[in-house]
């Protein structure tokens, strides 16, 4: 799961990027408005974690110039101003969630899990397909009722391709799930990632499209 | 008394009183007067009067004329006088009815008062000496002063009953005329404690709008002190909030962390997320401290001595960089408040050390104009960028060049010491090279020296702050 953070705090987003990196998403970290707009131009995130009272302006207008532009980007605002006007103002500004400062970790990674479920259509907190049961809260795997364990880049993986089991993701697509702007990316990584991945899950349980890229195998076939 | 109606109406009541009683002496005493003038006229013409009827054997006035009957009416006007006619001889030739038979007068004429069977008489006494008679006629003077009494009791009746009826419109008077007072009280004891809303002036009356006014005056202080504070907590609230939410994720991470690089990465976080929380609470602090000074005590102080101090209590840890001081300083002797100007030389040195990039150099120096002194802080960070330098006075404004330990405060508490100090906070760009050059300027600016004080930014730093925080 790729989450974009815009938080001025230089501490927090520390927090954030190691702490929400442990319940398993790859987290981007800008500091300002402006840097958050260009990021959400350049890229496609699964969640959006905001802060309000940021240095150029107000998350606000973000959020507000996010949602008139379209974007379905689900949206966390994580701030402290948190009494109830606040709240209702960020809701109905089209943020998904809010949440006041200071949080529980867990709580955050929850929330910002839920938001994503609902963006990805389900509602249920597993995603299960053709035998394969992925537990995003628990970092866990099941093929077939067995658990088995996953590294956390092949976690992300097939995260990435359970959010929706129909649609095909290039090997790009899979690269933006998995890394960060930081983090340097080798070649053929993502094909490593994949192999390793099919040789504990099943060998047919992912199917690659040759020149397009990967996705979950159809129960029909 | 208390009650100011009550004093009004005791005040109107006891002088309307007075001012009857003594014009009912004054009455009495000129009523008094003129009775025993007219009285005494009547004496001596009705003497003349008989003295001329009268012969030396004459007979006087009948003998028969009065009787006994009619002697105890001393009201009738007719029966006041008493006459006795004497022949110079010492003989009684004639006398009135009801007359006395002792001689009413002395043996002289004109006026004289005798007490005869324990009645005071007044008498005028005429001689016709070719007739041979003398004639006496007087009057009792308790008789004039019962008439004196029958005046007064006629005026002090009415008086008796008039003043409870005075009293009574006197009441209703006070009471229409202070209703406005009432009105006033009543809508001042019905209001809440934090109800600082104007009292409408429309209806007072002209004798207390002024109390009115310095009222609302003050209403109007209290309700901008009130804002002030409660703006001011609920800024450190929010700005508190941020550096806890990092220090509860760190300690977190350092819980769930399996892995002992990343745990012991979020302990040293925690660590310096407690420094800036430490930090933005002792400047909060300061700041509250500051807003509280009204009058500070001014005394003489060496600028140079208390760069050194500032920079002697600095931790080992704000000693990075070098320090250069103007050997002038040492000289640069300034009256104000030793506590304030220490409290603005503090921040502005650990600023610059704060926004030091590397190890660099601090320089303090001074310049002195006419009627000017300026002491200035040069470093060479990073500088504050143009489109933020009128706003990084401002609380909690964090520019983007800001350390990661800054609180938001310190210029604040810089301007607002400088201020009580008499005396400006000046930021400027450095021409020379990059960094910041901090002035504290004491007099009038320079034109075209100096950039324009921020001072005037600083009560309005809320506001400037309002749509980031309540966009409404």
């Amino acid at each position: 799961m790729r989450i974009l953070v815009v938080e001025d705090d230089p501490m927090l987003s520390d927090g954030l990027r190691v702490g929400l990196g442990l319940y398993g998403a790859t987290l981007d970290i800008v500091a300002s408005c402006a840097d958050g707009r260009a990021a959400l131009a350049a890229d496609a995130f699964d969640a959006l974690v905001l802060d309000l009272m940021l240095p150029d302006g107000s998350g606000l207008d973000l959020l507000t110039a996010l949602r008139s532009r379209g974007d379905r980007t689900p949206v966390l605002l994580l701030t402290a101003l948190d009494e109830v006007a606040d709240r209702i103002r960020g809701l109905d500004a089209g943020a998904d969630d809010y949440l006041g400062k200071p949080f529980d970790l867990e709580e955050l990674a929850a929330r910002v899990r839920a938001i994503g479920r609902r963006n990805s259509g389900r509602a249920t907190p597993q995603a299960t397909y053709n035998g394969v049961t992925l537990n995003p809260a628990r970092l866990t795997v099941a093929v077939n009722g067995e658990c088995i364990s996953l590294s956390r880049r092949e976690f992300a993986v097939l995260a990435a391709l359970m959010d929706r089991p129909g649609m095909v993701l290039s090997k790009s697509d899979l690269e933006a799930k998995l890394y960060g702007w930081q983090e340097e990316v080798e070649s053929n990584t993502v094909e490593v990632h994949v192999h390793k991945l099919r040789s504990k899950i099943g060998r047919a349980k992912i199917e690659t499209l040759r020149g397009i890229g990967y996705r979950m195998r159809p129960i029909a076939s | 008394m208390n009650s100011l109606k009550g004093r009004l109406f005791a005040i109107l009541v006891a002088a309307t009183s007075l001012i009857w009683l003594v014009a009912t002496c004054w009455i009495y005493v000129g009523a008094t007067r003129e009775i025993e003038s007219v009285l005494d006229a009547r004496l001596q013409e009705a003497a003349r009067m008989v003295l001329s009827l009268a012969s030396g054997n004459g007979v006087g006035p009948a003998q028969t004329e009065g009787d006994s009957r009619q002697a105890p009416e001393i009201m009738s006007y007719e029966r006041q006088l008493s006459c006795q006619i004497w022949s110079l001889d010492g003989r009684l030739v004639a006398r009135s009815s009801g007359a006395p038979d002792e001689s009413l007068g002395d043996k002289r004429a004109g006026f004289s008062q005798r007490l005869i069977k324990g009645e005071t008489w007044r008498v005028y006494t005429a001689e016709d000496a070719a007739k041979g008679v003398r004639v006496s006629v007087g009057d009792r003077l308790g008789l004039r002063a019962h008439l004196a009494e029958q005046i007064i009791k006629g005026l002090l009746a009415p008086l008796l009953l008039a003043i409870p009826l005075l009293g009574l419109l006197i009441w209703a008077s006070l009471s229409r005329g202070l209703r406005p007072l009432q009105a006033l009280t009543r809508e001042l004891s019905r209001r809440n404690a934090d109800d600082m809303s104007q009292v409408e002036t429309g209806t007072i009356p002209a004798e207390i709008r002024p109390v009115v006014a310095s009222l609302n005056h003050l209403f109007r202080k209290v309700r901008d002190a009130m804002r002030h504070e409660r703006e001011l907590t609920a800024f450190a609230a929010h700005e508190l909030r941020t550096p806890l939410a990092g220090l509860r994720t760190q300690a977190q991470i350092a819980m769930v962390a399996n892995d002992s690089g990343v745990r012991e990465a979020a302990l040293r976080q925690i660590v310096v997320a407690v420094d800036r929380t430490t930090r933005m609470v002792r400047q909060l602090l300061a700041m509250a401290q500051l807003d509280s000074i009204h009058e500070a005590k001014q005394a003489s102080i060496n600028i140079g001595d208390l760069i050194e101090e500032v920079i002697d209590a600095l931790p080992a840890s704000d000693r990075k960089a070098e320090v250069e001081l103007d050997p002038a300083l040492k000289s640069t002797m300034v009256t104000a408040n030793r506590e304030l100007v220490l409290v603005a030389i503090r921040n502005l040195h650990e600023n610059a050390v704060r926004h030091m990039l590397e190890p660099g150099i601090i320089r303090w120096s001074v310049k002195k104009g006419s009627d000017t002194l300026a002491v200035y802080i040069d470093d060479d960070g990073p500088g504050i960028p143009d489109d933020e330098i009128s706003l990084v006075a401002n609380r909690f404004f964090r520019g983007r060049n800001k350390s990661p330990l800054g609180s938001g405060l310190g210029l604040s508490i810089v301007d607002l010491a400088l201020r009580a100090s008499g005396a400006r906070l000046v930021l400027q760009n450095r021409n020379d090279t990059r960094g910041l050059r901090a002035q504290i300027v004491w007099g009038i600016a320079q034109d075209g020296e100096m950039q324009p004080s921020l001072t005037d930014a600083h009560r309005s730093d809320f506001k400037r702050f309002g749509p980031h925080l309540s966009p409404a």
